[in-house]
Protein backbone atom coordinates (compact mmCIF):
# COMPACT_ATOMS: atom_id res chain seq x y z
CA UNK A 1 0.00 0.00 0.00
CA UNK A 2 1.35 3.33 -0.99
CA UNK A 3 1.73 5.50 1.96
CA UNK A 4 0.03 8.81 1.36
CA UNK A 5 1.97 11.94 1.92
CA UNK A 6 0.76 14.20 4.63
CA UNK A 7 -2.39 16.00 3.52
CA UNK A 8 -1.49 19.20 1.80
CA UNK A 9 -2.41 22.11 3.95
CA UNK A 10 -3.11 25.50 2.53
CA UNK A 11 -0.97 27.88 4.57
CA UNK A 12 -3.51 29.87 6.48
CA UNK A 13 -2.96 32.46 9.10
CA UNK A 14 -5.65 32.95 11.68
CA UNK A 15 -7.63 36.15 11.04
CA UNK A 16 -6.16 39.01 13.04
CA UNK A 17 -8.76 40.41 15.43
CA UNK A 18 -6.37 42.75 17.25
CA UNK A 19 -7.06 46.49 17.29
CA UNK A 20 -5.51 49.52 18.92
CA UNK A 21 -7.72 52.04 20.67
CA UNK A 22 -6.07 55.36 21.58
CA UNK A 23 -2.69 53.67 21.81
CA UNK A 24 -3.91 50.73 23.90
CA UNK A 25 -3.70 47.36 22.21
CA UNK A 26 -6.69 45.03 22.43
CA UNK A 27 -6.80 41.38 21.41
CA UNK A 28 -10.17 42.02 19.81
CA UNK A 29 -12.44 45.04 19.38
CA UNK A 30 -15.33 43.75 21.48
CA UNK A 31 -16.08 45.60 24.69
CA UNK A 32 -19.14 45.32 26.89
CA UNK A 33 -20.98 48.64 27.10
CA UNK A 34 -21.38 50.61 30.30
CA UNK A 35 -24.47 49.81 32.33
CA UNK A 36 -24.87 46.30 30.96
CA UNK A 37 -21.88 44.67 32.63
CA UNK A 38 -21.82 46.15 36.15
CA UNK A 39 -18.23 46.08 37.41
CA UNK A 40 -17.69 42.68 35.81
CA UNK A 41 -18.49 40.41 38.77
CA UNK A 42 -21.72 38.85 37.53
CA UNK A 43 -20.14 37.84 34.22
CA UNK A 44 -16.82 36.68 35.69
CA UNK A 45 -18.86 34.00 37.48
CA UNK A 46 -20.02 32.73 34.08
CA UNK A 47 -16.95 32.87 31.83
CA UNK A 48 -13.35 34.06 31.67
CA UNK A 49 -13.90 37.77 30.99
CA UNK A 50 -10.24 38.17 30.01
CA UNK A 51 -11.33 37.10 26.55
CA UNK A 52 -13.08 40.46 26.11
CA UNK A 53 -11.26 43.25 24.33
CA UNK A 54 -12.30 45.22 27.40
CA UNK A 55 -15.45 46.57 29.00
CA UNK A 56 -16.75 49.89 30.19
CA UNK A 57 -17.86 49.74 33.79
CA UNK A 58 -21.11 51.09 35.22
CA UNK A 59 -21.45 54.89 35.06
CA UNK A 60 -19.88 56.18 38.27
CA UNK A 61 -20.70 59.41 40.10
CA UNK A 62 -19.05 61.18 43.07
CA UNK A 63 -21.68 59.97 45.56
CA UNK A 64 -23.73 56.75 45.65
CA UNK A 65 -26.98 56.94 43.66
CA UNK A 66 -30.09 54.79 44.03
CA UNK A 67 -31.36 55.84 40.61
CA UNK A 68 -34.95 56.25 39.52
CA UNK A 69 -38.10 54.61 40.88
CA UNK A 70 -39.25 51.29 39.42
CA UNK A 71 -40.48 50.08 36.96
CA UNK A 72 -37.26 50.96 35.18
CA UNK A 73 -37.50 48.44 32.36
CA UNK A 74 -39.93 48.08 29.46
CA UNK A 75 -40.09 45.51 26.67
CA UNK A 76 -40.08 46.78 23.05
CA UNK A 77 -39.95 45.21 19.61
CA UNK A 78 -36.33 44.10 19.15
CA UNK A 79 -35.23 46.16 22.09
CA UNK A 80 -35.91 47.57 25.53
CA UNK A 81 -36.29 50.79 27.46
CA UNK A 82 -34.41 51.47 30.65
CA UNK A 83 -34.67 54.33 33.10
CA UNK A 84 -32.22 53.03 35.70
CA UNK A 85 -30.84 56.50 36.29
CA UNK A 86 -27.17 55.79 36.96
CA UNK A 87 -27.55 53.66 40.05
CA UNK A 88 -24.01 53.14 41.34
CA UNK A 89 -22.18 52.88 44.68
CA UNK A 90 -20.18 56.09 44.17
CA UNK A 91 -16.54 56.49 43.16
CA UNK A 92 -15.10 55.84 46.64
CA UNK A 93 -16.77 52.42 46.90
CA UNK A 94 -15.78 51.66 43.31
CA UNK A 95 -12.14 52.33 44.21
CA UNK A 96 -12.18 50.50 47.55
CA UNK A 97 -14.36 47.51 46.62
CA UNK A 98 -15.16 47.07 42.93
CA UNK A 99 -11.74 47.70 41.38
CA UNK A 100 -9.83 45.37 43.74
CA UNK A 101 -12.46 42.65 43.13
CA UNK A 102 -12.20 43.26 39.39
CA UNK A 103 -8.41 42.93 39.48
CA UNK A 104 -8.87 39.33 40.56
CA UNK A 105 -10.86 38.38 37.48
CA UNK A 106 -9.91 40.86 34.75
CA UNK A 107 -6.30 41.47 33.77
CA UNK A 108 -6.68 43.96 30.92
CA UNK A 109 -7.20 47.73 30.99
CA UNK A 110 -10.84 48.53 31.77
CA UNK A 111 -12.75 51.57 30.55
CA UNK A 112 -14.00 53.78 33.39
CA UNK A 113 -17.36 55.40 32.69
CA UNK A 114 -17.72 58.66 34.63
CA UNK A 115 -20.79 60.81 35.14
CA UNK A 116 -22.08 63.67 37.25
CA UNK A 117 -24.47 66.59 37.58
CA UNK A 118 -21.93 69.30 36.70
CA UNK A 119 -18.45 69.41 35.09
CA UNK A 120 -16.88 69.45 38.57
CA UNK A 121 -18.52 66.08 39.36
CA UNK A 122 -16.99 64.49 36.27
CA UNK A 123 -13.62 66.02 37.20
CA UNK A 124 -13.87 64.72 40.77
CA UNK A 125 -14.61 61.13 39.72
CA UNK A 126 -11.85 61.23 37.11
CA UNK A 127 -9.31 62.67 39.54
CA UNK A 128 -10.06 60.08 42.21
CA UNK A 129 -9.81 57.23 39.70
CA UNK A 130 -6.59 58.70 38.29
CA UNK A 131 -4.99 58.95 41.74
CA UNK A 132 -6.15 55.47 42.81
CA UNK A 133 -4.85 53.98 39.59
CA UNK A 134 -1.49 55.77 39.91
CA UNK A 135 -1.05 54.29 43.38
CA UNK A 136 -2.05 50.96 41.95
CA UNK A 137 0.45 51.35 39.13
CA UNK A 138 3.34 51.14 41.59
CA UNK A 139 2.41 47.50 42.22
CA UNK A 140 1.25 46.42 38.79
CA UNK A 141 0.22 47.85 35.48
CA UNK A 142 -2.61 50.40 35.42
CA UNK A 143 -6.08 48.96 35.79
CA UNK A 144 -7.93 51.77 34.05
CA UNK A 145 -7.14 52.21 30.35
CA UNK A 146 -9.56 54.88 29.23
CA UNK A 147 -11.95 57.39 30.81
CA UNK A 148 -15.33 57.32 29.09
CA UNK A 149 -17.28 60.50 29.74
CA UNK A 150 -21.01 59.86 29.88
CA UNK A 151 -22.55 63.03 28.49
CA UNK A 152 -25.49 61.12 27.09
CA UNK A 153 -27.50 59.39 29.83
CA UNK A 154 -31.17 60.26 29.15
CA UNK A 155 -32.32 59.19 32.62
CA UNK A 156 -30.96 61.88 34.91
CA UNK A 157 -32.41 65.35 35.41
CA UNK A 158 -29.13 67.20 35.65
CA UNK A 159 -25.98 66.16 33.86
CA UNK A 160 -25.93 63.26 31.42
CA UNK A 161 -27.70 64.10 28.21
CA UNK A 162 -28.06 67.75 29.19
CA UNK A 163 -24.34 68.05 28.40
CA UNK A 164 -24.35 65.80 25.39
CA UNK A 165 -26.93 67.74 23.44
CA UNK A 166 -25.14 71.09 23.48
CA UNK A 167 -21.67 71.48 21.90
CA UNK A 168 -20.49 74.11 24.40
CA UNK A 169 -21.66 72.13 27.44
CA UNK A 170 -20.14 68.92 26.03
CA UNK A 171 -16.82 70.70 25.51
CA UNK A 172 -16.87 72.09 29.06
CA UNK A 173 -17.21 68.59 30.54
CA UNK A 174 -14.49 67.15 28.30
CA UNK A 175 -12.13 69.98 29.26
CA UNK A 176 -12.83 69.43 32.97
CA UNK A 177 -12.02 65.73 32.65
CA UNK A 178 -9.06 66.33 30.33
CA UNK A 179 -7.32 68.41 33.02
CA UNK A 180 -7.52 65.56 35.54
CA UNK A 181 -6.13 62.62 33.61
CA UNK A 182 -3.35 61.52 31.31
CA UNK A 183 -5.42 58.57 30.14
CA UNK A 184 -7.28 58.68 26.85
CA UNK A 185 -10.60 60.52 27.26
CA UNK A 186 -13.56 59.10 25.32
CA UNK A 187 -16.79 61.09 24.97
CA UNK A 188 -19.92 58.91 24.89
CA UNK A 189 -22.38 60.70 22.65
CA UNK A 190 -26.16 60.91 22.61
CA UNK A 191 -28.12 60.18 19.44
CA UNK A 192 -30.86 62.53 20.65
CA UNK A 193 -29.47 65.50 18.73
CA UNK A 194 -30.04 67.12 15.35
CA UNK A 195 -26.42 66.73 14.23
CA UNK A 196 -24.19 64.33 16.14
CA UNK A 197 -21.10 65.46 14.22
CA UNK A 198 -21.41 68.93 15.74
CA UNK A 199 -21.12 67.45 19.26
CA UNK A 200 -18.36 65.10 18.12
CA UNK A 201 -16.31 67.98 16.70
CA UNK A 202 -16.80 70.02 19.88
CA UNK A 203 -15.54 67.11 22.00
CA UNK A 204 -12.54 66.59 19.72
CA UNK A 205 -11.65 70.29 19.92
CA UNK A 206 -11.96 70.15 23.73
CA UNK A 207 -9.37 67.39 23.92
CA UNK A 208 -11.26 64.12 23.60
CA UNK A 209 -9.10 61.25 22.30
CA UNK A 210 -12.04 59.22 21.08
CA UNK A 211 -15.83 59.00 20.84
CA UNK A 212 -18.38 56.32 21.68
CA UNK A 213 -21.51 56.42 19.55
CA UNK A 214 -24.24 55.96 20.58
CA UNK A 215 -25.93 56.00 23.97
CA UNK A 216 -29.64 55.08 24.10
CA UNK A 217 -32.41 56.82 22.16
CA UNK A 218 -35.01 58.60 24.26
CA UNK A 219 -38.21 56.56 24.14
CA UNK A 220 -41.48 55.76 25.89
CA UNK A 221 -44.18 53.08 26.26
CA UNK A 222 -47.72 53.31 27.63
CA UNK A 223 -49.53 50.44 29.36
CA UNK A 224 -52.91 49.91 27.69
CA UNK A 225 -54.67 48.70 30.85
CA UNK A 226 -53.54 51.46 33.21
CA UNK A 227 -53.20 54.09 30.42
CA UNK A 228 -50.05 55.20 32.21
CA UNK A 229 -46.41 55.18 31.07
CA UNK A 230 -44.79 51.79 31.71
CA UNK A 231 -41.71 53.44 33.20
CA UNK A 232 -42.07 55.22 36.53
CA UNK A 233 -39.81 57.91 35.07
CA UNK A 234 -42.15 58.19 32.02
CA UNK A 235 -39.32 58.16 29.46
CA UNK A 236 -36.22 56.03 29.15
CA UNK A 237 -33.38 55.00 26.89
CA UNK A 238 -34.16 52.69 23.97
CA UNK A 239 -31.55 50.07 23.10
CA UNK A 240 -31.27 46.67 21.45
CA UNK A 241 -31.02 45.37 17.87
CA UNK A 242 -33.64 47.89 16.68
CA UNK A 243 -31.21 50.80 17.17
CA UNK A 244 -28.32 49.25 15.23
CA UNK A 245 -28.96 51.16 11.98
CA UNK A 246 -29.14 54.44 13.90
CA UNK A 247 -25.84 53.69 15.64
CA UNK A 248 -24.18 52.64 12.40
CA UNK A 249 -25.28 55.86 10.73
CA UNK A 250 -23.91 57.94 13.60
CA UNK A 251 -20.56 56.12 13.48
CA UNK A 252 -20.37 56.60 9.71
CA UNK A 253 -21.09 60.33 9.98
CA UNK A 254 -18.62 60.83 12.83
CA UNK A 255 -15.81 58.92 11.16
CA UNK A 256 -16.08 61.25 8.19
CA UNK A 257 -15.96 64.31 10.42
CA UNK A 258 -13.44 63.74 13.20
CA UNK A 259 -9.85 62.49 13.25
CA UNK A 260 -10.13 60.60 16.56
CA UNK A 261 -11.22 56.95 16.80
CA UNK A 262 -14.91 56.14 17.19
CA UNK A 263 -16.25 53.19 19.19
CA UNK A 264 -19.43 51.82 17.63
CA UNK A 265 -22.16 51.04 20.14
CA UNK A 266 -25.86 50.33 19.70
CA UNK A 267 -27.72 47.11 19.00
CA UNK A 268 -24.68 44.95 18.25
CA UNK A 269 -25.63 41.31 18.70
CA UNK A 270 -23.45 39.33 16.28
CA UNK A 271 -19.97 39.11 14.76
CA UNK A 272 -21.52 40.32 11.50
CA UNK A 273 -22.71 43.47 13.28
CA UNK A 274 -19.14 44.02 14.50
CA UNK A 275 -17.78 43.86 10.94
CA UNK A 276 -20.48 46.22 9.70
CA UNK A 277 -19.63 48.75 12.44
CA UNK A 278 -15.94 48.57 11.58
CA UNK A 279 -16.69 48.98 7.87
CA UNK A 280 -18.45 52.21 8.85
CA UNK A 281 -15.18 53.26 10.46
CA UNK A 282 -15.42 52.12 14.08
CA UNK A 283 -12.06 51.36 15.71
CA UNK A 284 -13.72 49.15 18.34
CA UNK A 285 -17.26 48.22 19.36
CA UNK A 286 -19.36 47.97 22.48
CA UNK A 287 -22.02 45.34 23.05
CA UNK A 288 -24.78 46.47 25.40
CA UNK A 289 -28.30 45.11 25.77
CA UNK A 290 -27.33 41.77 24.22
CA UNK A 291 -25.47 40.97 27.48
CA UNK A 292 -28.73 41.25 29.42
CA UNK A 293 -30.66 38.84 27.23
CA UNK A 294 -27.77 36.42 26.70
CA UNK A 295 -25.10 36.68 29.40
CA UNK A 296 -22.69 34.88 27.06
CA UNK A 297 -23.30 37.34 24.17
CA UNK A 298 -19.81 38.93 24.14
CA UNK A 299 -18.11 35.55 24.44
CA UNK A 300 -20.16 34.20 21.54
CA UNK A 301 -19.44 37.21 19.32
CA UNK A 302 -15.69 37.05 20.02
CA UNK A 303 -15.56 33.33 19.29
CA UNK A 304 -17.50 33.82 16.07
CA UNK A 305 -15.34 36.69 14.77
CA UNK A 306 -12.53 34.64 13.12
CA UNK A 307 -15.00 32.45 11.25
CA UNK A 308 -17.07 35.37 9.99
CA UNK A 309 -13.90 37.29 9.04
CA UNK A 310 -12.81 34.31 6.92
CA UNK A 311 -16.24 34.12 5.36
CA UNK A 312 -15.91 37.70 4.12
CA UNK A 313 -12.21 37.47 3.27
CA UNK A 314 -11.04 39.80 6.03
CA UNK A 315 -7.48 39.16 7.19
CA UNK A 316 -7.20 41.89 9.80
CA UNK A 317 -9.93 43.91 11.49
CA UNK A 318 -7.79 47.06 11.67
CA UNK A 319 -7.82 47.15 7.86
CA UNK A 320 -11.59 47.68 7.89
CA UNK A 321 -11.32 50.77 10.06
CA UNK A 322 -8.41 52.13 8.00
CA UNK A 323 -10.21 51.57 4.70
CA UNK A 324 -13.35 53.29 5.95
CA UNK A 325 -11.33 56.32 6.96
CA UNK A 326 -9.62 56.64 3.56
CA UNK A 327 -12.89 57.02 1.66
CA UNK B 1 -26.67 30.41 37.37
CA UNK B 2 -26.83 28.01 34.47
CA UNK B 3 -28.07 28.45 30.91
CA UNK B 4 -29.87 25.29 29.78
CA UNK B 5 -32.17 24.21 27.01
CA UNK B 6 -35.15 22.51 28.65
CA UNK B 7 -37.82 20.41 26.97
CA UNK B 8 -41.51 20.87 27.66
CA UNK B 9 -42.70 17.59 29.18
CA UNK B 10 -46.28 18.69 29.70
CA UNK B 11 -48.46 21.75 29.82
CA UNK B 12 -52.00 22.20 31.09
CA UNK B 13 -54.42 25.01 31.77
CA UNK B 14 -55.05 25.28 35.52
CA UNK B 15 -57.41 28.24 35.78
CA UNK B 16 -58.33 31.51 34.08
CA UNK B 17 -55.22 32.63 32.12
CA UNK B 18 -53.13 30.30 34.28
CA UNK B 19 -50.94 27.46 33.00
CA UNK B 20 -48.77 24.79 34.55
CA UNK B 21 -45.70 23.69 32.60
CA UNK B 22 -43.37 20.84 33.48
CA UNK B 23 -39.87 21.25 32.05
CA UNK B 24 -37.49 18.35 31.52
CA UNK B 25 -33.92 19.17 32.53
CA UNK B 26 -31.20 18.44 29.96
CA UNK B 27 -29.37 16.06 32.29
CA UNK B 28 -31.30 13.33 34.08
CA UNK B 29 -31.00 13.52 37.85
CA UNK B 30 -29.61 17.05 37.70
CA UNK B 31 -31.69 18.18 40.61
CA UNK B 32 -32.03 16.83 44.09
CA UNK B 33 -35.50 15.46 44.62
CA UNK B 34 -37.09 17.32 47.48
CA UNK B 35 -37.15 14.20 49.65
CA UNK B 36 -33.43 13.56 49.32
CA UNK B 37 -31.32 15.26 51.96
CA UNK B 38 -28.13 15.48 49.89
CA UNK B 39 -28.16 18.28 47.35
CA UNK B 40 -26.77 18.20 43.84
CA UNK B 41 -27.99 21.40 42.23
CA UNK B 42 -28.80 23.59 45.18
CA UNK B 43 -32.27 24.97 44.70
CA UNK B 44 -34.57 26.76 47.10
CA UNK B 45 -38.27 27.56 47.02
CA UNK B 46 -38.73 31.17 45.90
CA UNK B 47 -36.04 31.01 43.22
CA UNK B 48 -37.00 31.66 39.61
CA UNK B 49 -36.25 30.94 35.97
CA UNK B 50 -35.67 33.53 33.25
CA UNK B 51 -37.04 32.21 29.97
CA UNK B 52 -36.21 33.41 26.46
CA UNK B 53 -39.24 33.42 24.15
CA UNK B 54 -39.43 33.83 20.39
CA UNK B 55 -40.84 37.21 19.52
CA UNK B 56 -39.94 38.83 22.83
CA UNK B 57 -36.69 40.70 23.41
CA UNK B 58 -36.33 40.40 27.17
CA UNK B 59 -36.57 37.10 29.01
CA UNK B 60 -39.61 36.37 31.21
CA UNK B 61 -38.91 35.72 34.90
CA UNK B 62 -41.16 32.95 36.27
CA UNK B 63 -40.99 31.49 39.76
CA UNK B 64 -40.24 27.81 40.33
CA UNK B 65 -43.24 25.97 41.77
CA UNK B 66 -41.63 22.63 42.54
CA UNK B 67 -39.01 20.22 41.24
CA UNK B 68 -37.97 16.59 41.02
CA UNK B 69 -34.60 15.11 40.09
CA UNK B 70 -35.34 15.58 36.40
CA UNK B 71 -38.03 18.23 36.12
CA UNK B 72 -39.01 21.75 37.10
CA UNK B 73 -42.64 22.82 37.37
CA UNK B 74 -43.67 26.41 36.74
CA UNK B 75 -47.07 28.04 36.92
CA UNK B 76 -47.56 31.29 35.04
CA UNK B 77 -50.27 33.71 34.00
CA UNK B 78 -50.69 34.84 30.40
CA UNK B 79 -50.20 38.54 31.00
CA UNK B 80 -48.85 39.56 27.60
CA UNK B 81 -47.82 38.39 24.15
CA UNK B 82 -44.78 36.45 25.39
CA UNK B 83 -46.55 34.33 27.97
CA UNK B 84 -49.58 33.87 25.68
CA UNK B 85 -47.26 32.42 23.04
CA UNK B 86 -45.67 30.24 25.70
CA UNK B 87 -49.07 28.85 26.69
CA UNK B 88 -49.50 27.56 23.12
CA UNK B 89 -46.22 25.65 23.09
CA UNK B 90 -46.43 21.87 22.76
CA UNK B 91 -44.85 18.93 24.55
CA UNK B 92 -41.36 18.33 23.14
CA UNK B 93 -40.70 21.98 22.27
CA UNK B 94 -37.66 23.56 23.87
CA UNK B 95 -37.02 26.65 25.96
CA UNK B 96 -33.79 28.57 26.63
CA UNK B 97 -33.65 29.02 30.41
CA UNK B 98 -31.37 30.85 32.85
CA UNK B 99 -31.72 29.24 36.29
CA UNK B 100 -31.89 29.02 39.23
CA UNK B 101 -32.03 32.77 39.92
CA UNK B 102 -32.62 34.79 43.08
CA UNK B 103 -32.01 33.99 46.73
CA UNK B 104 -35.11 31.93 47.61
CA UNK B 105 -36.63 31.47 51.05
CA UNK B 106 -34.17 31.01 53.90
CA UNK B 107 -35.27 27.97 55.89
CA UNK B 108 -32.17 27.72 58.06
CA UNK B 109 -34.16 28.78 61.14
CA UNK B 110 -36.14 25.53 60.96
CA UNK B 111 -33.32 23.38 62.29
CA UNK B 112 -32.91 19.64 61.89
CA UNK B 113 -35.64 17.51 60.41
CA UNK B 114 -37.71 15.79 63.09
CA UNK B 115 -36.41 17.93 65.93
CA UNK B 116 -38.69 19.28 68.64
CA UNK B 117 -38.44 22.79 67.25
CA UNK B 118 -39.68 21.46 63.90
CA UNK B 119 -42.91 19.96 65.18
CA UNK B 120 -43.57 23.02 67.35
CA UNK B 121 -43.02 25.56 64.55
CA UNK B 122 -46.16 27.20 63.22
CA UNK B 123 -45.38 28.94 59.95
CA UNK B 124 -48.16 30.66 58.02
CA UNK B 125 -47.84 30.67 54.22
CA UNK B 126 -49.81 33.25 52.23
CA UNK B 127 -50.01 33.23 48.45
CA UNK B 128 -52.00 35.63 46.31
CA UNK B 129 -52.74 34.83 42.64
CA UNK B 130 -49.50 34.47 40.71
CA UNK B 131 -47.77 34.45 44.11
CA UNK B 132 -49.18 31.01 44.94
CA UNK B 133 -46.67 28.81 42.98
CA UNK B 134 -43.52 29.50 45.06
CA UNK B 135 -45.62 28.87 48.19
CA UNK B 136 -46.22 25.32 46.98
CA UNK B 137 -42.52 24.45 46.76
CA UNK B 138 -42.01 26.09 50.13
CA UNK B 139 -44.91 24.19 51.68
CA UNK B 140 -43.60 20.87 50.40
CA UNK B 141 -40.12 21.62 51.68
CA UNK B 142 -41.50 22.47 55.13
CA UNK B 143 -43.73 19.40 55.27
CA UNK B 144 -40.78 17.19 54.34
CA UNK B 145 -38.76 18.54 57.24
CA UNK B 146 -41.56 17.80 59.68
CA UNK B 147 -43.23 21.19 59.85
CA UNK B 148 -47.01 21.54 59.51
CA UNK B 149 -47.61 24.89 57.79
CA UNK B 150 -50.95 26.65 57.57
CA UNK B 151 -51.73 28.09 54.14
CA UNK B 152 -53.93 30.95 52.97
CA UNK B 153 -54.53 31.15 49.22
CA UNK B 154 -56.11 34.27 47.77
CA UNK B 155 -57.64 34.68 44.32
CA UNK B 156 -59.97 37.14 42.58
CA UNK B 157 -62.71 34.61 41.89
CA UNK B 158 -63.47 30.85 41.74
CA UNK B 159 -62.35 30.71 38.09
CA UNK B 160 -58.84 31.79 39.12
CA UNK B 161 -58.34 29.19 41.85
CA UNK B 162 -55.60 26.60 41.37
CA UNK B 163 -53.56 24.11 43.45
CA UNK B 164 -55.93 24.02 46.43
CA UNK B 165 -56.05 20.22 46.27
CA UNK B 166 -52.29 19.96 45.73
CA UNK B 167 -51.65 21.89 48.95
CA UNK B 168 -54.15 19.72 50.83
CA UNK B 169 -52.52 16.56 49.47
CA UNK B 170 -49.27 17.72 51.08
CA UNK B 171 -51.14 17.69 54.38
CA UNK B 172 -51.34 21.44 54.81
CA UNK B 173 -54.34 23.14 56.36
CA UNK B 174 -55.63 25.38 53.53
CA UNK B 175 -57.89 28.43 53.81
CA UNK B 176 -59.17 29.80 50.52
CA UNK B 177 -60.28 33.38 49.91
CA UNK B 178 -61.75 35.04 46.84
CA UNK B 179 -62.43 38.73 46.40
CA UNK B 180 -65.95 38.11 45.08
CA UNK B 181 -66.76 35.27 47.46
CA UNK B 182 -67.35 32.75 44.65
CA UNK B 183 -65.12 30.26 46.49
CA UNK B 184 -63.95 30.07 50.10
CA UNK B 185 -64.05 33.11 52.34
CA UNK B 186 -65.18 36.34 50.67
CA UNK B 187 -62.48 38.97 50.91
CA UNK B 188 -58.71 39.28 50.92
CA UNK B 189 -56.09 36.97 52.41
CA UNK B 190 -55.83 39.34 55.37
CA UNK B 191 -59.48 38.60 56.22
CA UNK B 192 -58.46 34.97 56.80
CA UNK B 193 -55.55 35.80 59.12
CA UNK B 194 -57.73 36.46 62.18
CA UNK B 195 -57.82 33.62 64.65
CA UNK B 196 -54.94 31.69 63.07
CA UNK B 197 -52.13 30.72 65.40
CA UNK B 198 -48.72 31.23 63.78
CA UNK B 199 -45.21 32.20 64.78
CA UNK B 200 -43.60 32.97 61.40
CA UNK B 201 -44.82 34.30 58.09
CA UNK B 202 -44.04 33.60 54.44
CA UNK B 203 -45.82 35.47 51.67
CA UNK B 204 -45.79 36.02 47.92
CA UNK B 205 -48.24 38.08 45.89
CA UNK B 206 -48.98 41.61 44.69
CA UNK B 207 -47.14 44.29 46.65
CA UNK B 208 -50.39 45.77 48.02
CA UNK B 209 -51.26 42.33 49.43
CA UNK B 210 -47.81 41.93 50.97
CA UNK B 211 -48.07 45.29 52.66
CA UNK B 212 -51.54 44.53 54.01
CA UNK B 213 -50.28 41.18 55.34
CA UNK B 214 -47.31 42.89 56.97
CA UNK B 215 -49.58 45.42 58.69
CA UNK B 216 -51.92 42.69 59.94
CA UNK B 217 -49.22 40.37 61.28
CA UNK B 218 -47.80 40.98 64.78
CA UNK B 219 -44.92 43.46 64.70
CA UNK B 220 -41.54 41.84 65.10
CA UNK B 221 -42.66 38.35 64.09
CA UNK B 222 -40.12 36.71 61.76
CA UNK B 223 -41.22 36.65 58.16
CA UNK B 224 -40.07 36.57 54.57
CA UNK B 225 -41.80 38.03 51.53
CA UNK B 226 -41.13 37.54 47.85
CA UNK B 227 -41.36 40.57 45.57
CA UNK B 228 -42.02 41.03 41.89
CA UNK B 229 -40.34 43.64 39.69
CA UNK B 230 -39.93 44.22 35.99
CA UNK B 231 -36.47 42.89 35.22
CA UNK B 232 -33.99 43.48 32.46
CA UNK B 233 -31.52 40.64 32.88
CA UNK B 234 -32.52 38.67 36.00
CA UNK B 235 -28.94 38.09 37.13
CA UNK B 236 -27.81 41.40 38.60
CA UNK B 237 -26.22 43.22 35.68
CA UNK B 238 -28.70 45.92 34.66
CA UNK B 239 -29.91 47.37 37.97
CA UNK B 240 -33.44 47.45 36.52
CA UNK B 241 -35.18 45.84 39.52
CA UNK B 242 -33.55 47.63 42.45
CA UNK B 243 -35.51 48.33 45.60
CA UNK B 244 -34.78 50.20 48.80
CA UNK B 245 -34.39 48.22 52.02
CA UNK B 246 -33.42 49.22 55.54
CA UNK B 247 -29.96 47.88 54.73
CA UNK B 248 -29.52 49.78 51.48
CA UNK B 249 -30.42 49.12 47.89
CA UNK B 250 -30.98 45.52 46.80
CA UNK B 251 -31.48 43.92 43.40
CA UNK B 252 -34.72 41.91 43.46
CA UNK B 253 -33.18 39.43 41.01
CA UNK B 254 -30.09 38.63 43.11
CA UNK B 255 -30.48 39.78 46.73
CA UNK B 256 -34.23 39.07 46.33
CA UNK B 257 -36.89 38.21 45.35
CA UNK B 258 -37.26 37.17 48.99
CA UNK B 259 -36.70 39.90 51.59
CA UNK B 260 -36.76 39.56 55.35
CA UNK B 261 -39.80 41.29 56.80
CA UNK B 262 -37.52 43.33 59.08
CA UNK B 263 -35.67 44.95 56.14
CA UNK B 264 -38.63 45.87 53.94
CA UNK B 265 -39.31 49.54 53.24
CA UNK B 266 -42.92 50.04 52.10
Amino acid sequence: MVRETAPRTVPTTAPDTAVTLCGIEMTNPVMAASGTFGYGREFADLYDIDLLGSFSFKGTTPKPRFGNETPRIAECTEGMLNSVGLQNPGVDAVISEELPALAEVFHKPVMANVCGGCPEDYAEVTEKLEIADAQNEAQRRPQIGWIEVNISCPNVKSGGMVFGTDPKAAASVIRAVRQKTKKPVIAKLSPNVTDITEIGRACEAAGADGLTAINTLLGMRIDLKSRRPVLANTMGGFSGPAVFPVALRAVYQLCRTVDIPVIGCGGIASAENVLEMMMAGAAAVQVGSANLVDPYACKGIIEELPRVMKQYGIKALQELTAQAQVR
Amino acid sequence: MKNDIMTIQSQRRLAEETYEMVLQLPHAGALTAAHTPAQKQHILPGQFLNIRLDGSYLRRPISICEWTEDTLTIIYKTVGRGTTKMSRMQTGEKLDVLWPLGNGYDLSSFGESGSVSQSAAQPLLIGGGAGVPPMFGLCRKLVETGVQPKVILGFRSAADVFYRNEFETLGAEVILTTEDGSAGIKGFVTDAMDGICYDSLFACGPEAMLQAVDEKAPAGMPGQMSFERRMGCGFGACMGCSCRTKYGSKRICVEGPVLERSEIVW
